[in-house]
């Protein structure tokens, strides 16, 4: 019981990690960025290629995969995504799946179609027993990590001059811009930091997801399904939110497997009936 | 002066020869080979043609006096695609024979146009047993889920397993093996506690291996395409199925060679039934294996590149028997009853269903020379597909 609630809890935190990146596009920025899953695959594949082509230990592959997708999200925000702000959802939408289309071929072409592994040290691997709770290490550690980041991307967004500067420029470009706030330059860091998330998330991912060339597809309804429950105008919305639908999706899976897939799902509807715009929405928006 | 007429004369000579060649190419056969080459089972369809590949470089591209073209085309694992290919393969490019086919839907979609051009199709890959019966013109090299998946129902049944869980991804192949294992396995007096189907797209093994674990059987029983089944095998691992004593037998599937090696010691002592594994000590596949590495940068050859080299086989095999007539119904005449040795083995053409006869291995995941090896330690000689001896 206790063991499915962990897996549970593990399993939502990952898919927080891989998912609260979008939630700062697409809900801080209001830009619909279905390639959210490019980036996330770019991390993993940045750790597998670190691990197996080179020897490099996991724990260095997680930031270098933040850094990577970071920079790739720097580059393509200055040359693409920037053009797009102002244009219809219709356009992100049809622009951003694009991207995922050219990130799985470019990705298949380079990587091959194969599924990656990873191989973590063995202080991650295993489970060990706490009080007759099989407590699995790498799920732990997940939880860890994604506990305290969390927590850092909530201080970021409400406590520092950064957060309140990016706040401002989503709510009225261009009053934000009137008061000296650098605005291309904010959305610019912001994207670069949304994608580096997505690509700790792929990197985390890895080894419990698992990591081939289909993944920006076969992962995006999850991201969409977390950010759409937990409303996109705060980080705790779909925290929580991505909590709620690990658990229930584990749970469902291991008490009823027969209907277990359709439980997060299910949910989602509940959810969207009650709260239309999500846990925390502020206002109608 | 006499040189002019003898350079005319050269030229002359020249010329006929090179009429010649093109007389004797114009008898070209061409195969349309019909893959995934890219998509979620493109590793399937890079393992059936690199090994269609390697046999031609093996035997050369002449038989009975024809040359062999093949023409790899993707489909990206979809079948509406397969099928438009296939028409066009057919009608447009004049290919005489069709080959491949990764997954059972795509096998299926062909099978009408098949019938209707009399067009002979080699399945290479896709193991549904119901695919050949869909065409009078669908033979095949690879090998059948109910073929493979019921010597392992008679290995535990006789390797003192009592209480078995079967865990199965929920579509048509995974069903099949689910269905022949529990059959076999409980005709020989064991026990299935439970029955897990795992939805194909499925993220997370936790709370089916927590169920498996808390169901407490002597060994759990595994269909997953190969690709989830690494990730199944490293979950298996850290949720210390191993050590609280369930062992993991599966179809040879999840032990895939193209991918075993980097799944690393989790994957160790799983004892899986299949028809190929790298490690086949025989010299038809020592030099098989050799001349694949050789080809194909180093690639490991698994089952689905033995289903694309013996399909090659066939197909060469039966033209020689036709003296090169390719139409369908003298073609497939000369399938029936075919065998050879294949680097997997002895293996023959069931003249009653065209579906392949061969024998399946048990093997077990060991290290050898610091490579992971499926290491085969029991032979089921000749079995056919249980699944249409069955239904007779």
């Amino acid at each position: 019981m206790l063991t499915i609630l962990f897996d549970g809890i593990a399993y939502g935190m990952l898919l927080f990690i891989l998912a609260c990146g979008l939630t700062v596009t697409l809900g801080l920025m209001n830009f619909i960025n279905l390639a959210h899953g490019a980036f996330a695959m770019a991390g993993g594949y940045v750790t597998v290629v670190m691990m197996n082509r080179y020897g490099i230990s996991f724990y260095w592959c997680l930031p270098a995969a933040f850094i990577v997708s970071a920079l790739i999200g720097l580059v393509l925000e200055r040359t693409l995504y920037q053009w797009l702000y102002q244009a219809p959802h219709l356009d992100q939408v049809l622009f951003s799946i694009g991207i995922v289309f050219m990130a799985i071929a470019a990705t298949d072409y380079f990587m091959g179609g194969q599924q990656q592994l990873i191989n973590l040290p063995p202080e991650l691997s295993g489970r060990m027993d706490v009080f007759g709770v099989g407590v699995g290490r790498y799920r732990l550690f997940t939880i860890i990590v994604c506990a305290a980041l969390a927590l850092a991307l909530q201080l970021i967004l409400s406590k520092t001059r950064f957060g309140s500067r990016l706040r401002a420029a989503v709510d009225d470009r261009r009053v934000a811009m009137g008061l000296g706030i650098n605005v291309p330059l904010v959305f610019a860091l912001t994207f670069a930091f949304g994608s580096g998330l997505a690509g700790l998330g792929g990197a985390m991912g890895a080894e419990i997801l698992g990591l081939d060339p289909n993944f920006p597809l076969k992962f995006m309804i999850y991201f969409l399904i977390v950010v759409s429950v937990g409303g996109t105008s705060t980080v705790s919305g779909p925290f929580l939110a991505a909590l709620l639908l690990g658990i229930a999706d584990v749970a469902g899976k291991y008490y009823v497997p027969a209907i277990g897939p359709f439980v997060i799902y299910a949910l989602m509807i509940v959810m969207l009936i009650v709260r239309p715009n999500g846990l925390f929405s502020r206002g109608g928006r | 002066m006499l040189n002019r007429r003898m350079l005319i004369a050269a030229a002359g000579v020249a010329l006929s020869c090179l009429a010649a060649i093109p007389a004797a190419a114009q008898e070209t056969i061409k195969i349309g080979l019909i893959l995934p080459m890219t998509g979620p089972f493109a590793s399937t369809g890079r393992q059936v043609s690199a090994g269609a590949k390697t046999f031609m470089v093996m035997k050369g591209d002449t038989v009975a006096g024809k040359k062999i073209e093949l023409v790899i085309r993707d489909d990206a694992g979809t079948a509406d695609q397969t099928r438009r290919i296939a028409q066009e393969l057919v009608v447009n490019d004049g290919a005489k024979v069709l080959a491949g086919f990764g997954l059972t839907p795509l096998a299926m979609a062909v099978a009408p146009v098949a019938t209707q051009a009399k067009i002979p199709s080699v399945v290479m890959a896709a193991g549904t047993a119901s695919i050949t019966k869909a065409s009078e013109y669908i033979t095949r090299t690879s090998g059948t889920l109910p073929q493979y998946s019921l010597p392992v129902g008679t290995w535990a049944a006789a390797n003192k397993i009592k209480k078995v869980v079967t865990l199965v991804s929920d579509y048509g192949p995974g069903i099949d093996a689910e269905k022949w294992f529990t059959k076999e396995f409980k005709a020989k007096g064991g026990e299935i506690v439970e029955a897990v189907r795992v939805p194909l797209a499925n993220p997370d093994f936790a709370p089916f291996l927590q169920r498996v674990r808390d169901a407490k059987p002597d060994a759990v029983f595994v269909f997953l395409p190969s690709g989830a089944g690494s990730l199944f095998m490293k979950q298996f691992a850290d949720r210390g199925l191993a050590d609280a004593g369930i062992k993991l037998i599966a179809t040879g599937d999840v032990t895939d060679d193209d991918i075993l090696n980097s799944m690393g010691k989790p994957a160790i002592g799983t004892i899986t039934g299949h028809f190929y594994a790298t490690a086949h000590d025989s010299p038809e596949n020592k030099a098989y294996v050799a001349a694949f590495k050789k080809a194909n940068a180093d690639m490991r050859p698994n089952f689905m590149s033995v289903g694309g080299f013996d399909g090659m086989a066939l197909i060469y095999a039966a033209l020689e028997k036709t003296k090169g007539d390719v139409t369908g119904p003298a073609f497939m005449a000369a399938v029936k009853g075919l065998s050879w040795t294949s680097p997997r083995g002895p293996v023959s053409i069931d003249p009653e269903t065209r579906d392949i006869i061969q024998n399946i291995y048990m093997r077990e995941v060991k290290d050898v020379n610091g490579e992971l090896q499926n290491v085969e330690f029991q032979t089921f000689k000749d079995l056919k597909d249980p699944e249409k001896a069955d239904a007779k």
